[in-house]
Protein backbone atom coordinates (compact mmCIF):
# COMPACT_ATOMS: atom_id res chain seq x y z
CA UNK A 1 0.00 0.00 0.00
CA UNK A 2 2.75 2.43 0.97
CA UNK A 3 4.46 1.66 -2.34
CA UNK A 4 1.33 2.60 -4.28
CA UNK A 5 1.03 5.97 -2.48
CA UNK A 6 4.76 6.60 -2.94
CA UNK A 7 4.67 5.75 -6.64
CA UNK A 8 1.62 7.98 -7.22
CA UNK A 9 3.41 10.91 -5.57
CA UNK A 10 6.58 10.19 -7.53
CA UNK A 11 4.61 10.01 -10.76
CA UNK A 12 2.91 13.36 -10.07
CA UNK A 13 6.26 14.93 -9.21
CA UNK A 14 7.80 13.55 -12.41
CA UNK A 15 4.93 15.04 -14.43
CA UNK A 16 5.33 18.45 -12.75
CA UNK A 17 9.08 18.43 -13.37
CA UNK A 18 8.60 17.39 -17.00
CA UNK A 19 6.18 20.29 -17.56
CA UNK A 20 8.64 22.67 -15.85
CA UNK A 21 11.41 21.41 -18.14
CA UNK A 22 9.33 22.13 -21.23
CA UNK A 23 7.72 25.42 -20.16
CA UNK A 24 10.57 27.30 -18.49
CA UNK A 25 12.57 29.92 -20.37
CA UNK A 26 15.72 29.40 -18.34
CA UNK A 27 17.81 26.64 -19.90
CA UNK A 28 19.65 25.87 -16.65
CA UNK A 29 16.33 25.22 -14.88
CA UNK A 30 15.22 23.03 -17.78
CA UNK A 31 18.37 20.89 -17.56
CA UNK A 32 18.07 20.49 -13.78
CA UNK A 33 14.38 19.56 -14.15
CA UNK A 34 15.26 16.89 -16.74
CA UNK A 35 17.84 15.47 -14.34
CA UNK A 36 15.26 15.37 -11.53
CA UNK A 37 12.81 13.55 -13.81
CA UNK A 38 15.45 10.87 -14.43
CA UNK A 39 16.35 10.65 -10.74
CA UNK A 40 12.76 10.11 -9.63
CA UNK A 41 12.12 7.73 -12.53
CA UNK A 42 15.03 5.64 -11.23
CA UNK A 43 13.37 5.51 -7.78
CA UNK A 44 10.17 4.38 -9.52
CA UNK A 45 12.09 1.58 -11.26
CA UNK A 46 13.50 0.55 -7.89
CA UNK A 47 10.00 0.38 -6.39
CA UNK A 48 8.86 -1.75 -9.31
CA UNK A 49 11.72 -4.22 -8.52
CA UNK A 50 13.98 -3.38 -11.47
CA UNK A 51 17.28 -2.41 -9.80
CA UNK A 52 19.31 -2.97 -12.99
CA UNK A 53 17.27 -0.42 -14.93
CA UNK A 54 17.30 1.93 -11.93
CA UNK A 55 21.10 1.93 -11.83
CA UNK A 56 21.34 2.70 -15.53
CA UNK A 57 18.78 5.49 -15.28
CA UNK A 58 20.50 7.06 -12.26
CA UNK A 59 24.00 6.87 -13.74
CA UNK A 60 23.29 7.79 -17.37
CA UNK A 61 19.96 9.64 -17.22
CA UNK A 62 20.47 11.88 -14.23
CA UNK A 63 24.27 11.90 -13.98
CA UNK A 64 26.06 11.85 -17.30
CA UNK A 65 23.45 13.41 -19.57
CA UNK A 66 22.93 16.35 -17.18
CA UNK A 67 26.68 16.98 -17.20
CA UNK A 68 26.82 16.71 -21.00
CA UNK A 69 23.89 19.15 -21.35
CA UNK A 70 25.68 21.64 -19.07
CA UNK A 71 28.90 21.25 -21.06
CA UNK A 72 27.11 21.99 -24.31
CA UNK A 73 25.14 24.90 -22.76
CA UNK A 74 28.42 26.37 -21.52
CA UNK A 75 29.96 26.13 -24.99
CA UNK A 76 26.96 27.77 -26.67
CA UNK A 77 26.49 30.50 -24.06
CA UNK A 78 30.04 31.85 -24.35
CA UNK A 79 29.63 32.39 -28.08
CA UNK A 80 26.27 34.16 -27.65
CA UNK A 81 27.47 36.76 -25.12
CA UNK B 1 -5.24 30.08 -30.80
CA UNK B 2 -5.81 27.47 -33.54
CA UNK B 3 -2.41 26.04 -32.68
CA UNK B 4 -3.41 25.58 -29.03
CA UNK B 5 -6.70 23.93 -29.99
CA UNK B 6 -4.80 21.62 -32.30
CA UNK B 7 -2.36 20.67 -29.51
CA UNK B 8 -5.29 20.02 -27.16
CA UNK B 9 -7.05 17.79 -29.72
CA UNK B 10 -3.80 15.92 -30.35
CA UNK B 11 -3.30 15.34 -26.62
CA UNK B 12 -6.89 14.07 -26.31
CA UNK B 13 -6.25 11.65 -29.18
CA UNK B 14 -3.06 10.30 -27.61
CA UNK B 15 -4.87 10.05 -24.28
CA UNK B 16 -7.72 8.02 -25.80
CA UNK B 17 -5.18 5.58 -27.28
CA UNK B 18 -3.64 5.02 -23.86
CA UNK B 19 -7.07 4.85 -22.16
CA UNK B 20 -7.99 1.70 -24.07
CA UNK B 21 -4.59 0.25 -23.15
CA UNK B 22 -5.10 0.83 -19.44
CA UNK B 23 -8.71 -0.42 -19.58
CA UNK B 24 -7.64 -3.76 -21.00
CA UNK B 25 -4.86 -4.18 -18.45
CA UNK B 26 -5.07 -7.34 -16.38
CA UNK B 27 -2.64 -8.21 -13.65
CA UNK B 28 -0.64 -11.29 -14.49
CA UNK B 29 -0.29 -13.65 -11.56
CA UNK B 30 2.29 -15.87 -13.20
CA UNK B 31 4.87 -15.71 -15.98
CA UNK B 32 3.99 -16.92 -19.45
CA UNK B 33 5.85 -18.08 -22.53
CA UNK B 34 9.51 -17.32 -22.87
CA UNK B 35 9.67 -15.39 -19.59
CA UNK B 36 8.58 -18.51 -17.75
CA UNK B 37 11.24 -20.57 -19.55
CA UNK B 38 13.94 -18.07 -18.56
CA UNK B 39 12.83 -17.93 -14.92
CA UNK B 40 12.69 -21.70 -14.58
CA UNK B 41 15.76 -22.80 -16.51
CA UNK B 42 18.30 -19.94 -16.48
CA UNK B 43 19.84 -20.80 -13.11
CA UNK B 44 20.38 -24.46 -14.03
CA UNK B 45 21.46 -23.86 -17.63
CA UNK B 46 23.76 -20.88 -17.23
CA UNK B 47 24.57 -20.76 -13.50
CA UNK B 48 23.93 -17.01 -13.15
CA UNK B 49 22.39 -15.91 -9.84
CA UNK B 50 21.14 -12.66 -11.41
CA UNK B 51 18.47 -13.68 -13.92
CA UNK B 52 18.57 -10.34 -15.74
CA UNK B 53 22.26 -10.85 -16.50
CA UNK B 54 21.61 -14.34 -17.85
CA UNK B 55 19.01 -12.93 -20.24
CA UNK B 56 20.98 -9.82 -21.23
CA UNK B 57 24.36 -11.48 -21.79
CA UNK B 58 23.51 -14.96 -23.01
CA UNK B 59 19.92 -15.47 -24.20
CA UNK B 60 19.74 -11.98 -25.70
CA UNK B 61 23.47 -11.42 -26.08
CA UNK B 62 23.10 -10.27 -29.66
CA UNK B 63 20.94 -7.34 -28.48
CA UNK B 64 23.65 -6.30 -26.02
CA UNK B 65 26.16 -6.41 -28.87
CA UNK B 66 23.81 -4.16 -30.85
CA UNK B 67 23.49 -1.69 -27.99
CA UNK B 68 27.25 -1.52 -27.56
CA UNK B 69 27.67 -0.94 -31.31
CA UNK B 70 25.09 1.87 -31.24
CA UNK B 71 26.97 3.52 -28.38
CA UNK B 72 30.22 3.09 -30.30
CA UNK B 73 28.64 4.66 -33.39
CA UNK B 74 27.35 7.60 -31.33
CA UNK B 75 30.72 8.27 -29.77
CA UNK B 76 32.48 7.91 -33.14
CA UNK B 77 30.09 10.33 -34.88
CA UNK B 78 30.37 12.84 -32.01
CA UNK B 79 34.16 12.59 -32.12
CA UNK B 80 34.13 13.10 -35.89
CA UNK B 81 31.83 16.17 -35.82
CA UNK B 82 33.59 17.77 -32.86
CA UNK B 83 37.03 17.20 -34.34
CA UNK B 84 35.93 19.10 -37.48
CA UNK B 85 35.37 22.14 -35.23
CA UNK B 86 38.77 21.71 -33.60
CA UNK B 87 40.90 22.06 -36.72
CA UNK B 88 42.36 25.40 -37.72
CA UNK B 89 42.43 27.00 -34.28
CA UNK B 90 45.23 25.03 -32.64
CA UNK B 91 47.33 28.04 -31.64
CA UNK B 92 44.93 29.77 -29.21
CA UNK B 93 44.95 27.97 -25.89
CA UNK B 94 41.83 27.22 -23.86
CA UNK B 95 41.70 29.11 -20.57
CA UNK B 96 40.38 27.19 -17.59
CA UNK B 97 39.06 28.63 -14.38
CA UNK B 98 40.61 26.81 -11.40
CA UNK B 99 38.27 24.40 -9.62
CA UNK B 100 37.35 25.03 -6.00
CA UNK B 101 39.53 23.68 -3.20
CA UNK B 102 36.80 21.40 -1.85
CA UNK B 103 36.21 19.80 -5.26
CA UNK B 104 39.94 19.20 -5.85
CA UNK B 105 40.49 17.68 -2.41
CA UNK B 106 37.34 15.55 -2.51
CA UNK B 107 38.10 14.32 -6.01
CA UNK B 108 41.44 12.87 -4.83
CA UNK B 109 39.56 10.67 -2.35
CA UNK B 110 36.48 9.95 -4.44
CA UNK B 111 37.90 9.10 -7.88
CA UNK B 112 39.65 5.81 -6.86
CA UNK B 113 36.60 4.76 -4.84
CA UNK B 114 34.23 5.43 -7.75
CA UNK B 115 36.55 3.50 -10.09
CA UNK B 116 36.62 0.51 -7.76
CA UNK B 117 32.83 0.66 -7.33
CA UNK B 118 32.36 0.68 -11.11
CA UNK B 119 34.65 -2.33 -11.47
CA UNK B 120 32.79 -4.06 -8.63
CA UNK B 121 29.45 -3.48 -10.35
CA UNK B 122 30.48 -5.09 -13.63
CA UNK B 123 32.58 -7.93 -12.15
CA UNK B 124 29.66 -8.89 -9.87
CA UNK B 125 27.11 -8.46 -12.66
CA UNK B 126 26.11 -12.16 -12.53
CA UNK B 127 25.48 -12.05 -8.76
CA UNK B 128 24.06 -8.62 -7.89
CA UNK B 129 22.04 -6.02 -9.81
CA UNK B 130 24.11 -4.11 -12.31
CA UNK B 131 26.43 -5.10 -15.07
CA UNK B 132 28.59 -3.83 -17.86
CA UNK B 133 26.52 -0.80 -18.84
CA UNK B 134 26.01 0.40 -15.29
CA UNK B 135 29.63 -0.20 -14.31
CA UNK B 136 30.88 1.58 -17.43
CA UNK B 137 28.64 4.56 -16.71
CA UNK B 138 29.93 4.73 -13.12
CA UNK B 139 33.53 4.68 -14.37
CA UNK B 140 32.71 7.46 -16.84
CA UNK B 141 31.26 9.52 -13.96
CA UNK B 142 34.63 9.17 -12.17
CA UNK B 143 36.22 10.65 -15.31
CA UNK B 144 33.67 13.50 -15.17
CA UNK B 145 34.78 14.27 -11.62
CA UNK B 146 38.44 14.27 -12.64
CA UNK B 147 37.69 16.57 -15.60
CA UNK B 148 35.79 18.96 -13.32
CA UNK B 149 38.52 18.96 -10.68
CA UNK B 150 41.47 19.26 -13.07
CA UNK B 151 40.24 20.90 -16.29
CA UNK B 152 43.75 21.47 -17.61
CA UNK B 153 44.76 17.78 -17.50
CA UNK B 154 44.81 15.88 -20.77
CA UNK B 155 43.37 12.40 -21.26
CA UNK B 156 45.06 10.52 -24.07
CA UNK B 157 42.76 9.64 -26.98
CA UNK B 158 44.97 6.75 -28.07
CA UNK B 159 44.72 5.21 -24.59
CA UNK B 160 40.92 5.39 -24.67
CA UNK B 161 40.67 3.95 -28.17
CA UNK B 162 43.15 1.17 -27.31
CA UNK B 163 41.03 0.09 -24.33
CA UNK B 164 37.90 0.28 -26.45
CA UNK B 165 39.41 -1.80 -29.26
CA UNK B 166 40.70 -4.47 -26.87
CA UNK B 167 37.30 -4.68 -25.16
CA UNK B 168 35.44 -4.87 -28.49
CA UNK B 169 37.71 -7.60 -29.86
CA UNK B 170 37.43 -9.50 -26.57
CA UNK B 171 33.63 -9.32 -26.60
CA UNK B 172 33.36 -10.59 -30.18
CA UNK B 173 36.11 -13.15 -29.53
CA UNK B 174 34.24 -14.58 -26.53
CA UNK B 175 31.12 -14.74 -28.70
CA UNK B 176 32.90 -16.62 -31.49
CA UNK B 177 34.49 -18.99 -28.96
CA UNK B 178 30.90 -19.78 -27.98
CA UNK B 179 30.24 -21.06 -31.53
CA UNK B 180 33.36 -23.24 -31.46
CA UNK B 181 33.22 -24.63 -27.91
CA UNK B 182 29.55 -24.40 -26.92
CA UNK B 183 26.20 -24.26 -28.65
CA UNK B 184 26.11 -20.82 -30.25
CA UNK B 185 27.25 -17.22 -30.55
CA UNK B 186 27.81 -15.59 -27.12
CA UNK B 187 27.09 -18.83 -25.26
CA UNK B 188 28.59 -18.56 -21.79
CA UNK B 189 29.31 -22.27 -21.36
CA UNK B 190 32.79 -22.04 -22.87
CA UNK B 191 34.15 -22.39 -19.31
CA UNK B 192 33.13 -24.42 -16.30
CA UNK B 193 29.91 -23.09 -14.78
CA UNK B 194 31.42 -23.31 -11.29
CA UNK B 195 29.55 -23.16 -7.99
CA UNK B 196 26.25 -21.30 -8.21
CA UNK B 197 26.43 -17.91 -6.51
CA UNK B 198 30.21 -17.55 -6.20
CA UNK B 199 32.32 -14.88 -7.89
CA UNK B 200 33.93 -17.25 -10.39
CA UNK B 201 30.81 -18.89 -11.76
CA UNK B 202 28.32 -18.57 -14.62
CA UNK B 203 30.92 -19.49 -17.25
CA UNK B 204 31.98 -16.57 -19.44
CA UNK B 205 29.43 -14.02 -18.17
CA UNK B 206 31.89 -12.19 -15.85
CA UNK B 207 34.50 -12.04 -18.63
CA UNK B 208 32.00 -10.74 -21.19
CA UNK B 209 30.73 -8.17 -18.68
CA UNK B 210 34.28 -6.97 -17.97
CA UNK B 211 34.71 -6.36 -21.71
CA UNK B 212 31.30 -4.63 -21.97
CA UNK B 213 32.09 -2.45 -18.94
CA UNK B 214 35.47 -1.40 -20.33
CA UNK B 215 33.93 -0.67 -23.72
CA UNK B 216 31.02 1.39 -22.37
CA UNK B 217 33.31 3.27 -19.98
CA UNK B 218 35.75 4.07 -22.79
CA UNK B 219 32.98 5.18 -25.16
CA UNK B 220 31.31 7.52 -22.65
CA UNK B 221 34.73 8.87 -21.64
CA UNK B 222 35.62 9.60 -25.24
CA UNK B 223 32.34 11.54 -25.67
CA UNK B 224 33.16 13.62 -22.58
CA UNK B 225 36.79 14.21 -23.55
CA UNK B 226 35.78 15.24 -27.06
CA UNK B 227 33.23 17.70 -25.63
CA UNK B 228 35.83 19.09 -23.23
CA UNK B 229 38.40 19.66 -25.95
CA UNK B 230 36.20 21.47 -28.46
CA UNK B 231 36.64 25.17 -28.81
CA UNK B 232 33.60 27.32 -28.22
CA UNK B 233 31.59 28.01 -31.32
CA UNK B 234 32.35 31.49 -32.61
Amino acid sequence: MIYIILSVFLGLFIMVMAIVAVQTDNLKVAIIATGIVSLFASIMFLIYAAPDVAMTEAAIGSGLSTIIFFYVLNKIRKSND
Amino acid sequence: MIKKVFIFVLLLGVGSIFLSLSDNFKEQKELKGIGRYYAENAADELGAANLVTAVVVTYRGLDTLGEVSILFLTSAILGFILSLKKTGSEDDKQVFLPASEILVTASKVMIPIIFIFGAYVFINGHLTPGGGFQGGAIIASAIVLSILAKPESKISHSFISTIESIAGIGFIGAGILGIVLASGFLDNRIMELGTFGTLISAGAIPIIYIFVGMKVGAELTSILVNLKETKNIE
